[in-house]
Formats: structure tokens, C-alpha cells, sequence
């Protein structure tokens, strides 16, 4: 274990190991996460069944008569302390844009039937979460959001859900509490918003995010019809950067069209992420990302 | 040959052994929830492993058969009935082409499994035919088993009736266990009296309890007091989301403990403070509405035991049915 590892390791039950980086949320914590459970892959130890990258932690599961605990915790703290804060370990990863038609109908019409389970029953929850966070319009709040870039910081809850973590200094960071009671439904590729995470719902259901607007395009397809869906059928990884672009409803129909035609694909394009880079200038860091997003 | 399904029962799915390594990406392992039970299933009707199975929540399908095959039952106390007729659990028997396989009541347990011959020959997705409801994948449809499925069932040669699992080596069925559990993860968050609660307590499942969890009530928790750190949540039972362990036990809001199962949700921003041990994980499939569990916390050294163990007991399946 490096010095002054706030890493925490505990077994859950005999066969998973959690792994706590920090108890707070941050790029930094994430991206030991991403470091040390992609050299966790390359590692190759036998007997390690799934390997996953969290916010701010990770976690292992591993059958036990093939791999001794002891021996993989060792191996883990060993690891962690090679990687160390990770500055010098560089992420080949996309960027991606991802068109959202923000105030949508359809989530505008689901948070009206559960008004009773938020915290501001006369607000919509772009509204709510424009004051809270001191923003004098919802279009000033919108602006925020999908101004900086977002780091998918970890998959899951259901099949293909990314949680995105904006790339800003704490100040900037936007944060929203989550419904005070879950609704027991939300359309599928909602933009929801809970603690300091935008999270894409990838299928419809229950959540307890707020709900900010929709896009188009899908990002799970079990069946693997639409065009980015050839090679797996989860389209946001760990470590995959988003710029949200605001649409309007003609764009979105539009893109919807192609949707339905399965012609529709996210702008995408292959990119390094260094956290050192990032660190030393994120807003020059972040303006060279998005050209190379824009660029051909 | 295959089956078709007359009435699908309550949430009646195809399951195998389940489709690891994809978690990562949200993808829970899935899988027979009694991993014994539909093993023992598969080796009386001379299947392999992996072969699927159908498992029955509660209450049993009504299956017609197109073809003569061989069929077992076992897991929960579901009596089958072929062509109404009573037909022994835990045992293979024949079936006729145009038989009709029904159900009588639940006696005890949860969850029942049925193998055929041959298997249930769904598609496989990501190497396994396992259903996964909540992502829409595998077994029939992603869903749940519907009036007027047909199912393709295998290649049926070298099956035999009559084969036996041994009274020692079946599943009882108690209204009350103990579930063996290593405390950990975010224990440290309870009080003294909080850890006391949590492992003194009756806990009665409640009618939340399916695929992804078992929820339970009996009492609150008490957490420590805290300064919530960035990006938590201000709940004392919450946490900068972080993936759950399969049998992982959440207490959001301090109530309702909540054991997360092999169609586990992978990850969310509520405190778990202990793990179902993995040879305990068949038991708590079994659980039934009302039934009511202690959780006995054991280290890691008897958890290890206890996973031998049952290798040990599977062994002895093997050799009990094949002979």
C-alpha cells in the first residue's frame, strides 16, 4: 500500500473483495480505479471472475478454491501501491456527444405523476436544480451541464447505466439530492441527476434520480440491431468521456427517425486521457478534447 | 421436440448455471437462485452442468410435451402432477409425448426446478441462456415465461427414469434459518447497538423478494453519526455509489435489510455491512414470504469451510444419482 493510502479492503463475504479508494467522490479516486483494474486485467490471476471499476472504489469476485483471499488481497494492496495516485498512467478511451433534448415532454409528463415524491412539489426538477445550485434560469443551469465535458466513472445499477462525473474543480460541481422517495418509473434514456452524477437510464424503470431531459439515441441494445451495437451491447465503458449537446425538438425527431431506420450513431472519436494533463489546466485540457471530438 | 407452455406460472424462467464476467458493465451474474437444487435436477435426467432448467416461483407452469423425454423435479416442495397423476420430487420420470406436466400448492420453499432431457435449448447471450428480466436478456424473450411459449428442448437419447436423490442429500424446507454472513464492507458505519440489532434479530422476509433481492423487516438500524463526504448523500445509510457484491445485505434508511441475489442490482449509494456467505447463497433462494432468518456471523476461515463442504455434497450428488 502506498504512503498515506486512504484505501480501505474488505471482503465481502468469501468470494468478493471491496475495495474503498476514498470516501469521497473525485476524478482522482476514479481514475486509481480505472489504473489499477486495468492492471488488475492485464494481470490475468486465475480464478478472478469479475473485475469492477467504480467511483470512487473497486470491486473483485473471485472463486475462493481457486485463489486464496489472503494471497488476492496482498496482490491487490501490491498493485495499489504500484500504480500509485496514477498520474502517470494514460487511459485509451472515446468521447462521445450525446444530443439531449433537455425539458422534454416525456420526462416533464413522468415528473408531474410523482410530485408527491419530491422535495419541491411545485418546481419541475430542472427548476429545483437550478436554485439550489444558484442558478438564475434553468437555461443558465442547462448551459453548466452540458458545458464541460463528463467522465463515465462507472456502470451499473442495471445493464449498461453509466454514472458521469463532470470534469470540474470541486466548486463547479453541480449537485442535486436524489427524489426523496423513488419513482416507479422513468423513461428509457432519461438524463437523470442524483448527488454529483449524471446517470443515463438505460432501460425504463423505477429511479430516484431527477430527471433533466432525454436522448435519442440508445445506449443499451441487448439484441444488438442499431449500428454501434455490432460488437456488444453496451455502448457507455468506464473510462468513455460525454459532452451533452442541447437539441431541439426538431433534431430530436430527426435523430429519432434514424433511430427507428437503426441508422442513428453517436459522434464518437478514440482519445488518451492523462489525469496529470487534466489536473495541470482542466479548461485548456477540456477545450482540446472537444476538438478532438469536433474535428474530422 | 420442445414444450409448449399452457400457463407460465408465477415469474417461471429458463436458467443455467449463469454468465460471469460482466458485471462490470451492469450485467449481474444470474442463474438458478438454488444452484444445488437445479444441479441435482440436471444430473437426474442425465444433462450436463450447463444444461437450462425452469425456475418456478411459488407456483408451478402447466407444460405440454410434443415429444417423449425424461423430467425431474426439485428444490422447492412443489408436487408435480403428470396428467394429473401425482409424480414423486427429486426423481426422474418419463414422459409420453402429448403429457401434460401441472402442479399442486407450494408445501415449503420458494423455488422449484424442472429439468428435461436434453435441456432447454433457448439462445445463448454472453455464453449463457440464463434470463435476466430487468435487461431484457436471455431466456425466453428476456422475460418471464408467457401462455403459448414454445421452448426447443435437446437431444434426448440416454436419459433414464427412476434415477433418485437420496432423502440426506435433498433441500429441506424450514419457515425458519439461519443464514451465515461475514459482517464487512461498511459495518463500521453501525453503532455497537446498530451491529448488536442486525445480528439479534428475527428478520420476516417480506413480499418484496424476487431475483435481485430479498427484502426483510424486523427492526431499525442505528448508524454513527457523520459529516456526509462529497458526493454521498446526506442519509446516514448513504454512499458515493459503489458496487455490490452478490448476497451483500443493504439497510437504506436504517430498515429493511435487503440481500442482493444473482440478478442483483451492481451498484448503488446505500451502506451494506455484511455478505451471505457463497454455501448459504441456495438457502436464502428458498426463502418464502414469512419465513423468518437470523443472520450468524462466521469469519472467513468457516466460510471457506463451509464453500468445501458443499463441493463435498455435490460430490456425493454425483455419485448418489449416477448409481
Amino acid at each position: 500500500m502506498s504512503e498515506g493510502s486512504k484505501a480501505r479492503y474488505s471482503f465481502g463475504g468469501d468470494d468478493h473483495l471491496f475495495v474503498e479508494l476514498d470516501k469521497e467522490m473525485s476524478l482522482t479516486a476514479n481514475f486509481k480505479a480505472m489504473a489499477i483494474t486495468t492492471v488488475l486485467e492485464q494481470a490475468k490471476i486465475p480464478g478472478l471472475i469479475d473485475i469492477c471499476p467504480a467511483n470512487a472504489s473497486y470491486q473483485v469476485r473471485f472463486d475462493p478454491l481457486e485463489v486464496p483471499p489472503t494471497d488476492l488481497l496482498v496482490e491487490l494492496q501490491r498493485i495499489e501501491g504500484e500504480v500509485g495516485d496514477a498520474t502517470g498512467f494514460d487511459l485509451d478511451t472515446t468521447i462521445v456527444e450525446v444530443p439531449v433534448l433537455y425539458n422534454d415532454p416525456w420526462t416533464n409528463e413522468t415528473l408531474l405523476r410523482f410530485r408527491s415524491h419530491h422535495q419541491d412539489p411545485d418546481a419541475t426538477d430542472l427548476e429545483y436544480a437550478a436554485r439550489i445550485n444558484g442558478f438564475d434560469s434553468v437555461d443558465s443551469f442547462i448551459e453548466a451541464h452540458s458545458g464541460a465535458p463528463w467522465f463515465t466513472s462507472m456502470v451499473g445499477f442495471v445493464a449498461g447505466l453509466p454514472f458521469l462525473f463532470q470534469m470540474v474543480p470541486r466548486d463547479k460541481q453541480l449537485q442535486v439530492p436524489k427524489y426523496l422517495r423513488p419513482r416507479t418509473d422513468t423513461p428509457k434514456q432519461t438524463i437523470g441527476y442524483g448527488g454529483c452524477f449524471t446517470a443515463i437510464y438505460s432501460v425504463r424503470g423505477a429511479g430516484g434520480y431527477q430527471m433533466f431531459g432525454i436522448t435519442p439515441g440508445p445506449i443499451y441494445d441487448p439484441t444488438q440491431q442499431h449500428p454501434d451495437f455490432e460488437e456488444f451491447m453496451v455502448f457507455f465503458k468506464p473510462g468513455t468521456i460525454a459532452k451533452f449537446e442541447p437539441i431541439d425538438r426538431a433534431l430530436y425527431d430527426a435523430y429519432s427517425a434514424q433511430v427507428e431506420a437503426k441508422e442513428f450513431r453517436f459522434k464518437q472519436r478514440p482519445v488518451k486521457f492523462s489525469l496529470g494533463e487534466f489536473q495541470a489546466d482542466p479548461d485548456a485540457y477540456n477545450a482540446a478534447l472537444l476538438e478532438v471530438l469536433h474535428g474530422s | 421436440m420442445g414444450v409448449r407452455v399452457v400457463k407460465p406460472g408465477m415469474a417461471t424462467t429458463v436458467q443455467d448455471l449463469g454468465r460471469p464476467g460482466y458485471y462490470r458493465v451492469g450485467i449481474p451474474p444470474s442463474g438458478a437462485l438454488d444452484q444445488y437444487s437445479s444441479l441435482a435436477a440436471n444430473l437426474l435426467v442425465g444433462n450436463d452442468d450447463a444444461a437450462a432448467v425452469l425456475e418456478c416461483t411459488y407456483l408451478g407452469p402447466q407444460i405440454h410435451f410434443e415429444a417423449p423425454a425424461v423430467a425431474a423435479v426439485t428444490g422447492a416442495d412443489l408436487p408435480p402432477l403428470l396428467n394429473g397423476q401425482a409424480r414423486p420430487t427429486w426423481e426422474s420420470f418419463a414422459v409420453a409425448e402429448g403429457d401434460v406436466l401441472s402442479f399442486d400448492y407450494l408445501e415449503g420453499g420458494a423455488r422449484a426446478y424442472i429439468a428435461v432431457s436434453g435441456g432447454f435449448e433457448v439462445p445463448r447471450v454472453l455464453g449463457s441462456r440464463s434470463t435476466y428480466t430487468l435487461g431484457q436478456m436471455g431466456g425466453v424473450e428476456g422475460r418471464v415465461l408467457a401462455e403459448g411459449d414454445w421452448i426447443d428442448v435437446g437431444d434426448t437419447a440416454g436419459a433414464t427414469p427412476g434415477r433418485v436423490v437420496p432423502e440426506s442429500l435433498r433441500t429441506a424446507h424450514p419457515k425458519h434459518r439461519e443464514i451465515r454472513v461475514m459482517m464487512g464492507l461498511f459495518d463500521h458505519r453501525l453503532t455497537r447497538s446498530g451491529r448488536r440489532t442486525f445480528l439479534g434479530t428475527e428478520w420476516r422476509l417480506t413480499p418484496v423478494a424476487d431475483r435481485t433481492g430479498f427484502r426483510y423487516q424486523g427492526a431499525e438500524l442505528e448508524f454513527e453519526e457523520r459529516d456526509p463526504p462529497f458526493g454521498a448523500g446526506s442519509d446516514p445509510s448513504n454512499i458515493v455509489d459503489a458496487p455490490y457484491p452478490i448476497g451483500s445485505i443493504q439497510v437504506p434508511g436504517g430498515i429493511e435489510p435487503i440481500v442482493l441475489h444473482r440478478d442483483a442490482v451492481s451498484g448503488g449509494g446505500y451502506v451494506m455491512v455484511a455478505t451471505v456467505i457463497g454455501a448459504d447463497m441456495d438457502l436464502v433462494g428458498q426463502s418464502a414470504p414469512n419465513n423468518t432468518i437470523r443472520f450468524a456471523e462466521v469469519d472467513l476461515e468457516t466460510a471457506l469451510e463451509a464453500r468445501r463442504d458443499r463441493s463435498r455434497r455435490i460430490e456425493q450428488l454425483r455419485t448418489a444419482v449416477a448409481s
